[in-house]
């Protein structure tokens, strides 16, 4: 059960809004209803689904749409057409004062700029949310101190916002919207106006309060890195509309057409890849049927100089050289276990491209890919270089 | 050419007009205009009644608080004040602080509602806007004309052209300052669930606090510079004693 469920959700800026939907329906780019109707095509038909507990991540360039988007999930502006569904109730169609009731229990915003009062303290700031529900002092200003010592600023009580550097004063941003308790936080560009050390700290943060908070979080974002960064999922919007949703990996892997290609061309791809994405399915032969002869044969099928040696059940027991098999197969040994060289260098499957990079410089055979005991894959060195470039096959 | 077309008799209809409304509405006039001018002069009559001593030292001692605790604007509110008093004008300058005194405060709880209603409402800031482009052009010796119209001469005669002069600059600059506040920190009231008043009084008249109370000085400027002029009007203080001055020399 999804916790928010948007449906079709419109915006169009302009006067003729009834005749854009009308050209929107028929399907007509957001540049021409422009220029036909006047009308600003903000949000266009987008449909999504949030679980509980999920971060959400909301992507693309500026116009793209995404602020737009997250200020009609709670009604900043008011959507022209579409639903929001929070907990069963419609927000698109609800009157002021369930709206407000909404917005005080189960939304609460955190903005680019902050958006702090400076004429309030750090404080009274953080308690904002609290104070306009009518809650007593005493009260408010309890809750508000437990959720700055979330975010690490429970000395900073009385100060002003101006006292206190970007990265601070969104930390007061984050308490402020977290002392209302709310199911789910919007973040819009939160981290964007930070400096890039400051920010990647600020992700860290909020990944690992999201740990214990499980928060459903919306976050809007232009930087690609930070979506894949902390994204569970990540919508990929282009003039308001939503161009793909998918996990990080199947964004950058399988990007759905030209423009997430281009979108994702420039990632660091070492940082998103793993073992499992980039490793091939290994020539092996089989401890118990299989002498030097049958691996020789394979290795020069295959045109490789190892061979990696497995049980019955595909647990791992080593691997076997080229030049130690045709020495034994002179020799007349029959037993592979003669042969068997068992200083395999292993790996998890969720290894990152970097890890493996480090690895496998320094290593003659294959990497191993085994997860409890078991082979299920072998990394080569050109496979980990295609895979940093962008060009070799990778597998979901 | 133009001698052509016949004069509109304005005038006749301005006189026949006012004279109505004074009639109709003087169940409402004369009552402001006595009970006015009574309490009026009994507050000028108590404030000129503070021993002089006192009413200085409290200025030189808030002077003293507001600019930091230096003495510079103390010591020149010293000088200042008691040069009035040795010129023999303390009454008089204590009669026009009165009529300031009110119509400032009287300026500023018609402005500030007007100036928030503004700043809600477009159509209301285009009906506003012109009505307080007209009174700032008027010259404002015109506003004497109306004011002793309704309410002859006298203390509330003053105070109403002062009124009218000194209002608009807290009009505008309420509605200014309000319509400033920045997008997202409106957004992050309105996100939050704040009601309409609690925007207002929370985050949009704390926000706007700086332009609200430079268009109060502003106000506060106009009534002075209105209340000696209304002296032409039979408002007393220290514009008597100019207009009689002048008065005298003409002669």
């Amino acid at each position: 059960m999804p916790i928010i469920k948007v449906e079709n959700l419109t915006k169009v800026f302009g006067k003729n809004a009834g005749n854009a939907l009308a050209l929107l329906d028929k399907g007509l780019a957001k540049a021409k209803i422009l220029k036909e109707t006047g009308c600003t095509v903000g949000v266009n038909r987008v449909s999504f689904e949030v679980e509980a507990g999920e971060v959400f991540v909301i992507m693309g360039l500026s116009g793209s749409g995404k602020s737009t988007l997250v200020r009609l999930i709670n009604r900043l502006i008011d959507p022209t057409e579409g639903s929001v569904w929070v907990g069963g109730e419609d927000l698109a169609k609800m009157n002021k004062e369930n709206l407000r009731r909404v917005r005080r229990e189960k939304l609460s915003m955190v903005f680019q700029k902050f958006a702090l009062f400076p004429y309030r303290t750090v404080l009274e700031n953080t308690e904002y949310g609290l104070e306009i529900q009518g809650m007593k002092k005493e009260e408010r200003s309890k809750r508000a101190k437990e959720s700055l010592e979330l975010v690490g600023l429970a000395s900073y009580l009385n100060q002003y916002p101006e006292q206190l550097s970007g990265g601070m004063q969104q930390r007061v941003g984050l308490a402020r919207a977290l002392a209302n308790n709310p199911e789910i936080l919007l973040m819009d560009e939160a981290f964007s106006a930070l400096d890039p050390l400051i920010r990647k700290d600020m992700q860290d943060e909020l990944l690992e309060l999201q740990e214990n908070m499980k928060k459903t979080i919306i976050f809007i974002t232009h930087d690609l890195d930070e979506a894949l960064r902390i994204g569970d999922r990540i919508a990929l919007m282009k003039d308001g509309k939503i161009v793909q949703i998918g996990t990080p990996e199947e964004i950058l892997v399988n990007p759905a057409n030209e423009y997430v290609e281009k979108f994702v061309e420039d990632v660091d791809r070492s940082k998103i890849l793993t073992a499992e994405h980039i490793m091939k399915r290994p020539e092996t032969i089989t401890i118990e049927k299989h002498g030097p002869r049958v691996a020789l044969e394979r290795m020069k099928e295959a045109g490789i100089s190892s061979i990696y040696v497995t049980d019955t059940k595909r647990n791992l027991k080593g691997y076997v050289t080229a030049d130690d098999a045709s020495a034994a197969i002179k020799k007349e040994v029959r037993d592979v276990n003669e042969i068997l060289k068992t200083d395999v260098r292993t790996i998890p499957k969720n290894t990152s491209m970097n890890e493996i990079f480090n690895i496998i410089h320094n290593s003659s055979v294959p990497i191993a890919v085994v997860e409890n005991g078991k082979l299920y894959g072998i990394i080569v060195r050109g496979a980990v270089i295609a895979a940093l470039a962008g060009e070799g096959e990778v597998n979901l | 050419m133009l001698d052509f077309t016949p004069r509109i008799p304005i005038p006749e209809k301005v006189e026949y007009i006012t004279e109505k409304i004074q009639d109709t509405f003087a169940f409402l006039f004369d009552p402001i205009k006595n009970g006015g001018n009574d309490s009026l002069e009994w507050l000028a009559e108590g404030l000129a009644g503070i021993p002089a001593i006192l009413v200085i030292l409290i200025v030189v001692i808030l002077a003293f608080f507001v600019s930091g605790k230096r003495f510079g604007l103390a010591a020149f509110s010293l000088v200042g004040l008691w040069l009035i008093y040795n010129q023999g004008l303390w009454e008089e300058m204590m009669l026009t602080f009165a009529l300031v005194l009110i119509s400032s405060i009287l300026s500023v709880i018609i402005g500030v509602p007007i100036g928030i209603l503004m700043s809600k409402s477009k159509t209301a800031q285009n009906i506003i806007t012109p009505v307080l482009d007209f009174m700032q052009t008027m010259p404002a010796f015109v506003y004497l004309i109306p004011a002793v119209a309704f309410f002859s001469i006298g203390m509330v005669a003053g105070v109403f052209s002062s009124l009218i002069f000194a209002t608009p600059p807290t009009v505008r600059l309420t509605n200014l300052g309000i319509r400033q506040v920045s997008r997202e920190l409106i957004e992050a009231s309105e996100a939050f669930g704040s009601t309409g008043s609690q925007k207002l009084f929370k985050v949009e008249l704390p926000m706007a606090k700086n332009t609200i109370m430079a268009g109060i000085n502003q106000t506060v400027m106009l009534s002075l510079s209105m209340v000696v002029i209304a002296s032409m009007i039979g408002a007393p203080g220290l514009g008597r004693e100019v207009l009689s001055t002048v008065l005298v020399k003409i002669g």
